[in-house]
């Protein structure tokens, strides 16, 4: 029975008969748990195995209504699984642990969890459960019209929802949306706090998103009033209070990229040449996150994942971020500029790198990443790209996917930003209503290599993981880097302990590229399922640069992955350089590396890394 | 009559055994709501899980037994896990000294102190042996019970 064939008969019935898919390999709790199910009046499936869970999943994805799976499982981490049902399936999971660490529900939630239960579970908060349904089934319903007020119903589902028997997980989501979600709150696809379903939300979808900038644009940042922003926006049924919280947080992520890329500059000014070895594949997240791909039913909160952009980006900024060996001096490589002023002919300075702004504005130049990771859906669309034309004039990836490319756009005209025009934007259809490919337009420009990159479109946006926008441990990797321009194969050599990253058809192998895998793990970790933090780099050897973006597919998703797609885990391949590297030998995450960097600089001043990733 | 004696007298230790466990806190108000679950749809629900229970805790116990008597070198992190996994089963069924005992190793177990880890072994197969005692009597009550002819008094 779905919720909408329920829904018609009364939404008493409804929980009888949900059905429910028990994953835990202990074999006590796991008869415990289907008994109690069973005795809520459930329809229960149970398998102490999580492959075999997706299996039957994906065998048949109307079978069920939702997972309740364990954290701790020998054969996959409960962690995986809940994003690889996040992202394929769109299914609500709920956690299960004996463990009740706050880092340990964080994480529950930063993956999508919707709830975390814990061990012994009683039959009370079982009986709870079916709202994550009838929660979720109302966000589609909402997200299908993307620019539309949310159902009517939805406050009713709020408040059904507002009864939270995990009073703690609860809170610990206001909490968190308190300190940290400043560029989640508009979003319409934050199915995870109940509270806040108050009233309708307009979606910022990729399309209004780009109207907004391109708006603001045209008035200048500094002139830029609600009222007038509305008037040129011209879109039915937008308030001025709408365009007044979006202008905020609009200007909190500006101001955050600018005292990133100061910090960066200032450090890169310090370390002279590019230094730490790490690239970080910024995104654009922060604009990434005022836009959900529009038309997505399926995005969550894909694009309002707030990762602060600015950690990262600031970081793509700086040489010392690029970690490039070979890379001409700061500020020289600009992400989706041709003419890299200065770019040597050195090959290594065909990187995939990102602009090392010399000033804040060049940030988002060729920016182009605007990854909006959207939820992994087998989407085969996306072809790769071809070669990226080495012109000034933007250039565009048409993508099938839900490129997140309303930001760049508009970024690359927005006059504050300093965008240049030659970024490389990635815009794909961000329309299609399925399409997760988010195409990370990471703009590798290296002067003339440019039109040697290949941009791939990811087929599959696994990066974005659109569920749980929860900023505290997202990583602001926004980083659909799908893109990722392969440098020549031969000179990838990034030994990757445990990746079989795909080698895309698409790869370009005329540039050599310094391989720097960077754990973008922290930031997809999300539900994006390809993501994986990982605490390897595989990071000694020589400096071939693989594949920014090379994702290390976690479970075998491959079939997901189109030929082209980039990254499956965010994985830059990052080799540090031999000398000076400040990089941790074990780094887990951007995290981590965003740390590492810090303690280099010592901080940024008010700019905590911990929420910007 | 004798017939009705014993069973009052089967009865009433049904009823006693799982009092007295409480109490000892043996078991907690878990095993308690394990109980209510058993109805005449289930009728040996408990006894089910009491016996996975019993395969996955000795299980678990000769693990991390075996781990400790590693010459060289204790692997700390499978016995976190066999605690980990233990702790969930064992609060899972209500077996509350059990699982204290497991909250208890973790700590050694943390510290990488293999002696530590001996001791809190010994005592967490001491508290589990205390406890399948202690249910083996209970189920043995129950078969009694309903051997003589009797029904066995649910929990509500």
């Amino acid at each position: 029975m779905t919720v909408e064939q329920i829904g018609s008969e009364g939404k008493d019935q409804f929980p009888i008969g949900m059905r429910v898919l028990a994953v835990d390999d202990d074999p006590t709790c796991l008869l415990l748990l289907g008994t109690l199910l069973r005795r809520c009046q459930y329809h229960v499936t149970t398998t102490s195995q999580a492959k075999t869970a997706l299996k039957m999943l994906r065998e048949n994805k109307n079978k069920f209504d939702l997972v309740i799976s364990d954290v701790h499982m020998p054969d996959m981490d409960g962690f995986k699984l809940l994003e690889h049902v996040g992202l394929e399936m769109d299914l609500p999971v709920i956690m299960l642990s004996a463990n009740g660490d706050t880092k340990l529900v964080m994480k529950g939630i930063t993956h999508g969890a919707c709830d975390y239960l814990l061990k012994p579970v009683r039959i009370e908060e079982l009986q709870n459960i079916w709202q994550h349904v009838v929660r979720r089934k109302k966000k589609d319903r909402c997200n299908s019209g993307s620019k539309e007020k949310p159902h009517p119903d939805s406050g009713e589902a709020a408040g059904i929802g507002n009864v939270d028997n995990n009073g703690k997980l609860n809170k610990k989501r206001k909490d968190q949306n308190e300190d940290e979600d400043y560029e989640r709150d508009e979003n319409g696809h934050d199915n995870e706090d109940p509270s806040a379903q108050k009233k309708p939300r307009v979606v910022w979808s990729v399309e209004l998103h780009r109207k907004f900038v391109a708006a603001v644009n045209q008035l200048g940042i500094d002139k830029a009033v609600p009222k007038k922003i509305l008037e040129l926006m011209n879109v039915e049924k937008l308030t001025r209070e709408n365009v007044a919280s979006h202008l905020q947080k609009f200007r909190l992520y500006l101001k955050r990229i600018s005292c990133v890329a100061n910090q960066q500059a200032n450090m890169a000014a310090a370390l002279g040449t590019a230094d730490s070895a790490y690239l970080r594949m910024g995104s654009l997240n922060g604009l990434g996150n005022f836009h959900t791909l529009a038309g997505s039913d399926q995005l969550h909160n894909a694009a309002f994942r707030s990762f602060p952009p600015s950690g990262v980006l600031g970081r793509l900024n700086t040489p010392a971020g690029l970690g490039i060996r070979g890379l001409p001096s700061p500020g020289t490589i600009q992400l989706g500029h041709v003419q890299n002023s200065g770019n040597p002919t050195n090959d290594l300075s065909k990187l995939q790198s990102f602009v090392p702004g010399n000033h804040n504005t060049n940030i988002l130049q060729g920016m182009p990443m605007s990854l909006e990771l959207d939820r992994l859906q087998h989407n085969k669309s996306v072809g790769h790209i071809g070669e990226l034309p080495t012109t000034d004039s933007t250039t565009v990836f048409p993508g099938s996917g839900n490129l997140v490319d309303a930001r760049i756009t508009g970024f690359s005209n927005n006059p504050l930003l300093g965008v240049t025009s030659n970024s490389l934007m990635l815009e794909g259809s961000s329309q299609q209503a399925t399409s997760h490919t988010s195409v990370s337009a990471i703009g590798f420009q290296n002067g003339n290599a440019l039109s040697d990159f290949t941009s791939i479109a990811p087929a599959s946006n696994q990066l974005q993981d659109s569920k749980a926008g929860s900023q505290g441990q997202a990583s602001p990797i926004n980083c659909n880097a799908g893109q990722i321009i392969r440098s020549a194969p031969q000179e990838w050599n990034a030994p990757r302990k445990d990746a079989p990253y795909q080698s895309h058809a698409s790869i370009n192998s005329s540039i050599p590229i310094n391989s720097a895998m960077i754990q973008l793990g922290q930031c997809l970790d999300r539900n994006n399922s390809i993501f994986h933090k990982t605490t390897d780099l595989d990071s000694v050897g020589p400096l071939n640069f693989v594949d920014p973006l090379s994702i290390k597919h976690g479970e075998g998703d491959n079939s997901i992955m189109e030929p082209s797609v980039i990254e499956k885990e965010g994985y830059l391949m990052f080799q540090p350089r031999p000398h000076g590297s400040h990089v941790p030998d074990n780094i887990g995450s951007l995290e981590d590396l965003a740390s590492a960097m810090m303690k280099q600089e010592g901080g940024c001043n008010g700019y905590s890394l911990r929420t910007s990733i | 009559m004798w017939h009705g004696i014993d069973m009052c007298s089967l009865v009433y230790s049904f009823a006693f055994v799982p009092c007295a466990c409480e109490h000892q806190g043996i078991v907690d108000d878990q095993f308690t709501q394990l109980r209510k679950l058993e109805d005449e749809n289930s009728p040996h629900f408990v006894m089910e899980v009491a016996s996975l229970f019993f395969e996955d805790c000795e299980k678990l116990i000769n693990n991390m037994a075996i781990a400790l008597e590693q010459k060289q070198g204790v692997d700390f992190k499978q016995i976190d896990e066999c605690i980990h996994q233990l702790k969930g089963s064992s609060s899972s069924i209500g077996a509350m000294r059990v699982k204290n005992a497991c909250i208890a190793f973790r700590s050694f177990s943390d510290g990488q102190n293999r002696e530590g880890c001996l001791r809190c072994l010994q005592q967490l197969s001491h508290e589990y042996s205390l406890l399948k005692n202690k249910l083996q009597t209970l189920f043995r009550l129950e078969k009694q019970i309903v051997a003589a002819g009797g029904s066995i008094p649910r929990v509500h």
